[in-house]
């Protein structure tokens, strides 16, 4: 029994709506105790029993969490999937002691770090050292060990030129990296992530799930609650899927995020909120939904359909030289297959601040698979958004023509319309 | 009732293995202090007051000398004021000193009173993201307040060697007020900190309470003002015990505090055990209320 490392039984978590509401004025608590044996008088009159102090599910309260059990080895890396709200941050939240459970038991064994954001503490007058020593001790991290790791955390930020001017005027990268590499650094038996990868530009995050990929090779259990499924896939053996605040499933990573996928694949629109997707860019254009779908209006996209791609924009003022970028991915290996892109494509001038964009393709020609799209929005040369996974969809065989759907998709992507004849004979 | 047995024993063998398993369970009403929790978090206690000092005096034009500033100003004023134009009596001594001397001890009671009552909002975004014994937070709020007042106390000495005083073997004792003062800043801030987590009203109330506490305290008159029989409830105050010591024991003003300083430690000691205990009964909600 001694190789689990976190056990989870019956765990449930209630709160109470409004509870999360910023603050209560005093007033508002008098006025309640003080109301409290009239609310009682008016109830006894109408011939009703009071309230219950501790009703169960009422109107105003939420189970963000009801029974959830499950065990997680020793060694194991775990990814936790669902939608937002089902529960998750909510799980990590008591898994790393910020909050009790409501009801239900939980046992970890080993030492517990916990990432739940990027740069948790960092004071924006402090120097860049000063902010890596406070950092590292609000991670737990002992004086001795920071000071050992010191060098390191600084190259795998590469902010050594900066490291004695105080953070405020890191520009955002620098400020990230520097974050992500003290949290990089942490050595626990147990770490918990939470989306904290979504960092950076792409090539810092690649270089981050390098990293986690690293962490959970050396042994370490590692818990990572993250929307990103293409990282998820690949630093992760096994995997949760939660649907509002109930485990649904628990197994091995790629079944569940196939679960997962399907899911979510029931409508082919997909509105994005700023907390989820957007990763990197300034932020002054944003894509706010994406609509995949087959250009015949047919329900299923299949191999030799034609796409019809819609993005919803919105921009702080009129989009001048919107270029808008969407690749085409294959979603086991993450290997971008096509690259769309609305300048190249002819597309120019200057668009109102807000409206949609429509890309169709030709024939895809791709071999039966499932896929996901990336998304970038550029002002000239300035990002302004980029999305890193999103709509993901099912590429399925043709009716009428199955010359291809022997193909498996690990020995090729797509295929091409090509002729073959006999030459010389 | 099998099931739960079978469970304790692999966690007893688990922790004959190695460290005992982190058991998280709903906990409700008042729990163990735990105090020895804070041992081991010590060095983000030590992190957190080094945090505070660092930004206090940022992008200040005459950086910590505002702790000087402060006490020194305030000495002048209630010179002019009390002193000179009210002719309140300072128990012998130059009216300057007589005041700066008590001034120390208050303003480090006023800055760590109103530091710790607003900690943990302050500090909202550590207590949602990442664990650790909540008490490390108002604590080091008012540890921070003691550089300022070792850097004021040097103001003290230069006014004791201008006034050619020499304090005598009473400044032993020094130590014990700064404990009984410091002691009632942490034990007011902490039912005040718990409190603000919950109904920001708080925040509004400490410039008020502190203003009101210097009335009640004797900071610009000598405590032998009061008579006598008013004495046991003003001792109720502890700041009063605070004031008065620090005085006897530099100045050598009044007799050795002895039934006054008992009723203030006591009135400290219930202050602060309930407050740690309250703080710790409040803990658990302040992540999901903050």
């Amino acid at each position: 029994m001694s190789d689990i490392a976190i056990r989870v039984e019956d765990v449930s978590k209630r709160y109470r709506i409004g509870q999360r509401e910023p603050y209560k004025a005093l007033r508002d608590s008098l006025a309640d105790v003080l109301s409290a044996p009239f609310r009682g008088l008016v109830s006894a009159l109408n011939g009703r029993r009071a309230p219950a102090v501790e009703a169960d599910v009422g109107p105003s309260h939420i189970w963000a969490l009801k029974d959830v059990s499950f065990e997680v080895k020793r060694g194991e890396v775990v990814g936790i999937i669902g939608h937002n709200g089902s529960g998750k941050s909510t799980l990590l939240k008591i898994l790393s002691r910020i909050t009790g459970p409501t009801e239900g038991r939980v046992e970890i064994h080993g030492h517990v770090g916990s990432l739940l954001e990027v740069g948790t503490g960092f004071h924006p007058e402090l120097t860049g050292r000063e902010n890596v020593y406070l950092n590292g001790a609000v991670l737990g991290m002992r004086k001795v060990e920071i000071e050992r790791k010191f060098d390191e955390i600084v190259a795998f930020a590469g902010v050594e030129k900066f490291i004695d001017t105080p953070v405020k005027y890191y520009s955002s990268g620098m400020y990230v990296r520097l974050a992500f590499a003290v949290a990089a650094h942490l050595e626990p038996e147990i770490l918990l992530v939470d989306e904290v990868l979504a960092v950076g530009d792409a090539a810092f995050q690649q270089k981050c799930i390098g990293k986690m990929g690293a962490v959970a090779t050396e042994g370490r259990t590692v818990f990572f609650v993250s929307h990103n499924l293409p990282s998820i896939l690949s630093l992760c053996e096994r995997a949760i899927l939660f649907d509002s605040g109930k485990t649904t499933y628990h197994g091995p990573v790629r079944e569940v995020v196939s679960r997962y996928v399907r899911s979510s694949m029931c409508g082919p629109m997909v509105n994005l909120t700023v907390a989820d997707h957007h990763v990197a860019g300034d932020g002054s254009a944003r894509i706010t939904s994406v609509r995949i779908e087959s250009a015949s209006g047919e329900a299923a996209i299949r191999r030799a359909a034609r796409l019809k791609i819609t993005l919803w924009y919105r921009s702080e003022g009129p989009l001048r030289r919107p270029n808008f970028v969407v690749s085409i991915h294959d979603f086991d290996t993450r290997t971008a297959i096509f690259h769309l892109e609305s300048v190249s494509a002819g597309l120019s001038g200057t668009l109102s601040s807000e409206g949609s964009v429509v890309c169709v393709t030709e024939p895809l020609n791709l071999i039966p698979g499932r896929c996901y799209l990336a998304v970038e929005l550029y002002r000239g040369h300035i990002m302004a958004d980029y999305i890193p996974s999103v709509s993901y969809f099912e590429v399925e065989p043709d009716d009428s023509d199955d010359r291809w759907s022997a193909v498996p998709r690990e020995s090729a992507f797509c295929t091409l319309e090509h002729e073959w004849t006999v030459e010389g004979a | 009732m099998r099931v739960e047995r079978s469970r304790e024993d692999s966690a007893e063998v688990n922790a004959q293995a190695g460290s005992p398993p982190i058991v998280i369970r709903p906990s409700r009403g008042w729990v163990p202090l735990k105090l020895e929790e804070l041992g081991e978090y010590r060095e983000l206690l030590y992190f957190l007051v080094w945090r505070d000092i660092k930004v206090r005096y940022k992008q200040t034009v005459i950086g910590a000398a505002w702790a000087i500033v402060q006490p020194v100003f305030a000495m002048v004023v209630f010179s002019i004021f009390f002193g000179s134009l009210a002719k309140i009596p300072s128990d012998g001594m130059p009216y300057p000193i007589f005041a700066y001397c008590a001034l120390l001890p208050w303003q480090l009671f006023a800055q760590a009173l109103s530091a710790s009552a607003n900690s943990l909002v302050a500090n909202e975004r550590l207590i949602t993201k990442v664990y650790f014994p909540r008490l490390v937070i108002p604590l080091a709020a008012v540890l921070t307040g003691l550089v300022d007042f070792a850097i004021a106390f040097l103001v003290l000495l230069g006014l004791m060697g201008y006034y050619r005083i020499f304090p005598g073997m009473a400044i032993v004792t020094l130590p014990l007020f700064l404990l009984l003062a410091v002691s009632t800043a942490l034990g007011v801030g902490l039912w005040l900190s718990a409190l603000s987590v919950q109904y920001r009203d708080v925040r509004y109330t400490i410039a008020f309470l502190t203003q009101l506490w210097l009335f009640a305290t004797p900071v610009a008159y000598p405590a032998s003002l009061v008579p006598g029989r008013w004495r046991a409830i003003f001792g109720l105050n502890p700041m009063v015990g605070v004031v008065e010591g620090f005085r006897w024991a530099l100045l050598g003003t009044g007799q050795a505090p002895g039934s006054m300083l008992a009723v203030s430690a006591t009135v400290v000691a219930v202050t602060l055990i309930g407050g740690l205990y309250y703080f710790r009964r409040m803990e658990k909600t302040f992540a999901d209320v903050v």
